[in-house]
């Protein structure tokens, strides 16, 4: 009874996180997997060359890549992707894809607020509109 | 300053009283009126209280587990069992089936109207009391442990095996603890020569009996405690809803405002219980005086009757909810060992010396 | 058999089903409880209510990513779930873990028996009615969680562990989070032992209750804190060291107790050796690789490998018989829950309702294991 007593006065102890209130202020771990995100650069380029090196990783089926063939500057053809789809309701957040990219394209967001109305919603095409593969990524 | 401080229940009540008496000529129709004026101001009073009590164990445990605790509906939460009771009662009242209707209808009002006779005898300031009864303490210890009825009915009628098992255990439980609080209760009534329970607060007019009365009150203090944790049923005493064990006892069919009346009488029975313990030992309204420091009693008398009621029971009822959120459950056996084998021997042996000590004088 | 017993065979006897949903079973346990009045006849559990086949699901995953669905069998050792799992694939594949990664490994596994003996003080405290411990138990395990967030990126269900070693070095902050919450952790025991093991009333409803003899223990193949308690030297950290335990300083923890107090007692000791392991290795994690390199494609040579780790619960083994494909043709988890909750019906018998759930408590059940 002690103890209780003291913490019942003790008010400043209390722990718990007050949390929408404290949504402004809330800061993740820099490595807490909220979701799987293609990093874009100003230049709205981005590292995925379409090697689908993380749909084989990943253990859920949860990503599908679709790629294009593209007619290079000199002539050849390239794949290049198209679209990354991204199944979030089917993901464990395992990381696996993350580790298994061969050109870092793929990183973990820190956003942990999914919740949707609609399941559609959680597949998610994760590459931008017009965006493309940045320069000497693929050598 | 002067008129704020005078002013009191018995006041008020006189004046409404008189006032009454003016308007209304008939005095039959007098009696009804001031019977349902003062059964509604009864009944709204014990539903804000047990709104507050509610609000404030749910504090009480926060605080004590480092929580904040209910902090959304109303400045800090305090609107927050409104709310719980709005959502019972748009909740459907479901009836099982297989259960006996009619008595697990009938079950919830039994416990609710059983706890809230309790209320009746007890004096809550100077001169306020609903029935000044001759025979207030029997009259209490038998009324409270009618409402093990109800939750054997309830228990029965339910038709589950869960249910049934609370409600064994509950009349186990209530039957003999009832044991203790009669004999503890029946100390003072030795000491103070009446079973009037306003008489038994005029007694304590020159110092409470858990002053007066020296180490076997203080014993029969606790004991009351103790013995009447266990008969409302509240941890650590709480086998007869004990969720770990059996999901919720004797109320584990019922949903909506049924439910919400087993724990409205929860609470009054709390109430009860712990104004029953600060009217018996702790001197009810009486102001708290130390010997012949008049000037201290003078400052003392200053504070309302009710004032000094009402900060004795939150007292001890603070003191229960503090029992519940650090202990854990006993068994049913430890339970019923603890009653027959430490605390009615220790009760019967400490009534023996209450007596000797009333024969010899030997208290203030 | 089973049809005959479901009727009640005597008078003032009757049958209730503790589970699947029961505030005392933690998860889909479901008991079947023959009782007179107030005292248990005979318990039998029935299994199945979660069953999510990991087994068969590790057929055709590849021996990368077979390890994080063990993380959702016992949710509450999942480190030590995904270490054993790694610790075969190296076992077949015969690599040489780095030191670096071998302390983590076991600061990390330390840490999660930490957590989960945590987990379990507050629920046993839950169990038996008294609702704060729970959450002075949850502030440290929160810590706890806190250190595997920042390194691992998950609170529950790390996927940290991988063949070859860890998935990522450690949070540069890793070593003074871990210090930091280890001198709490050793703060704040004298909390545990003031509001549970010092209380009266709990120690009367655990003492004598619940016993499991040294015989029944190694009959029903107990492993854990549960046979430790029964006298049984069950510790696979001592017996078959693996990660570098061989060369760790602690105790196996005895008690010949064999009750629900001597299963308490030996959870709260080992609460404390865990604490002293961390605080052994914290300071020199050796410096190098946090993995070795492993080919894209992990092919285990033909064969059938075992491995067996020491979770918080027991022994948990992992046999993989592999006909050389990049996924296991059988993988067979030999889950320590199993074991024990065999054991419960034999303990169970004779006790009370109240004594049924302190022994459910103290065995420390995770369902998702039994089933897997």
């Amino acid at each position: 009874m002690k103890l209780t007593g003291y913490y019942f006065t003790h008010l400043k102890e209390i722990v718990t996180e007050e949390y929408p209130e404290n949504r402004s202020t809330l800061k993740m771990m820099d490595r807490f997997r909220g979701e799987v995100l293609i990093q874009h650069d100003e230049k709205n380029e981005h590292r995925c060359t379409g090697c689908q090196a993380c749909e084989i990783a990943c253990p859920n089926g949860t990503i599908k890549i679709i790629t294009k063939q593209e007619i290079q500057a000199d002539g050849k053809k390239k794949k290049r992707l198209e679209a990354f789809v991204y199944h979030l309701d089917m993901c464990t957040l395992c990381n696996l894809c993350i580790v298994s990219c061969p050109s870092d394209a793929i990183v973990m967001g820190q956003n942990f607020e999914h919740s949707v109305y609609d399941k559609k919603q959680l597949k998610k095409i994760l590459n931008n509109p017009g965006s493309k593969l940045m320069e000497g990524v693929e050598e | 300053m002067k008129i704020l401080l005078s002013y009191s229940f018995s006041s008020l009540a006189s004046k409404i009283s008189t006032w009454l008496s003016n308007v209304i000529s008939n005095e039959m129709l007098l009696i009804i009126t001031k019977m349902l004026i003062l059964g509604i101001s009864l009944l709204a009073f014990l539903v804000v209280l047990c709104f507050f009590l509610g609000y404030m164990e749910r504090k009480v445990a926060a605080f004590m587990e480092i929580r904040i605790g209910p902090n959304r509906v109303g400045p800090k939460g305090s609107l927050q069992i409104v709310a719980d009771t709005v959502k019972l009662l748009f909740k459907e009242g479901l009836t099982p089936d297989a259960s006996d209707k009619f008595l697990f209808n009938l079950a919830p009002f039994i416990v609710v109207i059983t706890s809230m006779l309790v209320v009746a005898p007890i004096a809550y300031a100077k001169d306020f009391q609903l029935w000044d009864i001759s025979i207030g303490v029997l009259y209490v210890s038998s009324i409270s442990s009618m409402g093990v009825i109800g939750i054997l009915m309830a228990g029965w009628s339910s038709s589950n095996k869960y249910s049934l098992i609370g409600a064994m255990r509950s009349g186990a439980q209530i039957v003999s603890y009832e044991l203790s609080i009669g004999l503890s209760l029946i100390s003072i009534v030795i000491l103070s020569g009446s079973m009037s329970l306003s008489e038994i607060v005029q007694s304590q007019a020159n110092g409470w009996w858990i002053f007066k009365g020296h180490i076997p009150v203080i014993i029969s203090f606790v004991i009351f405690i103790v013995a009447s944790t266990a008969e409302i049923n509240r941890a650590p005493f709480d086998l007869t809803e004990a969720e770990q064990e059996l999901t919720g006892g004797f109320h584990t069919e019922y949903s909506g405002m049924k439910f919400a009346m087993f724990l409205l009488s929860e609470y009054i029975n709390l109430f009860v219980v712990s104004a029953i313990a600060a009217t018996i030992f702790l001197g009810g309204w009486m102001p708290f005086h130390i010997g012949s420091l008049n000037g201290f009693n003078h400052l003392m008398d200053y504070i309302p009757s009710s004032i000094w009621f009402f900060a004795k029971t939150f007292l001890i009822i603070f003191i229960i909810m503090w029992f519940r959120w650090t202990f854990p459950r006993l068994r049913i056996d430890q339970l019923l060992n603890l009653e027959w084998k430490y605390l009615l021997p220790i009760s019967m042996v400490n009534i023996l010396l209450v007596t000797i000590m009333t024969i010899m004088g030997w208290h203030f | 058999m089973l049809l005959e017993q479901n009727h009640i065979t005597k008078e003032g006897e009757f049958v209730i089903n503790m589970g699947p949903q029961h505030p005392a079973t933690h998860g889909v346990l479901h008991l079947k409880v023959w009782l007179d009045g107030e005292t248990i006849k005979k318990v039998e559990p029935h299994l199945g209510y979660i069953h999510r086949s990991i087994e068969k699901m590790c057929e055709r995953l590849s021996y990368r990513q077979f390890i994080f669905t063990t993380s959702r069998m016992d949710y509450l050792s999942a480190h030590i779930n995904n270490q054993a799992c790694a610790l075969v694939v190296e076992k077949a594949l015969q690599l040489e873990v780095p030191p670096r990664a071998k302390a983590i490994r076991i600061i990390m596994a330390e840490l999660t028996r930490l957590a989960s003996h945590q987990l379990w003080w507050a629920c046993m405290g839950l169990d038996l009615g008294a609702v704060t411990p729970f959450f002075y138990a949850f502030r440290e395990r929160e810590a706890i969680n806190e250190i595997w967030e920042e390194t691992c990126g998950a609170r529950l269900t790390q996927n940290y562990i991988v063949p070859g070693g860890v998935m990522m070095d450690t949070h540069p902050n890793f070593r003074k989070r871990v210090k930091d919450v280890m001198k709490q952790i050793k703060d704040k025991a004298h909390e545990y032992e003031e509001l549970l093991t010092g209380n009266v009333i709990f120690q009367e409803r655990l003492k004598g209750v619940g016993y499991l003899s040294r015989e029944d223990a190694i009959s029903y193949g107990c492993t854990g804190p549960t046979a430790r308690a029964s006298g049984i030297n069950s510790d696979i950290r001592k017996l078959f060291p693996y990660d570098g335990y061989e060369q760790i300083k602690f105790d196996e923890v005895l008690n010949s107790g064999g009750d629900c107090w001597a299963r308490y007692l030996v959870r709260i000791e080992e609460m404390k050796q865990s604490v002293s392991i961390i605080e052994q290795l914290i300071d020199i994690i050796p410096e190098g690789d946090f993995q070795v390199k492993t080919k894209n494609v992990i092919k285990l040579p033909k064969g059938d490998f075992y491995q067996r780790v020491e979770t918080a619960r027991g022994e948990l083994g992992v046999y993989i018989v592999s006909d050389g494909a990049a996924s296991p043709y059988r993988c067979k988890f030999r889950s320590p829950n199993l074991s024990n909750l065999s054991a419960i019906p034999k303990i169970a018998e004779g006790a009370k309702i109240g004594d049924l759930v302190a022994i459910m408590a103290t065995v420390d059940l995770v369902i998702p294991d039994i089933d897997r």
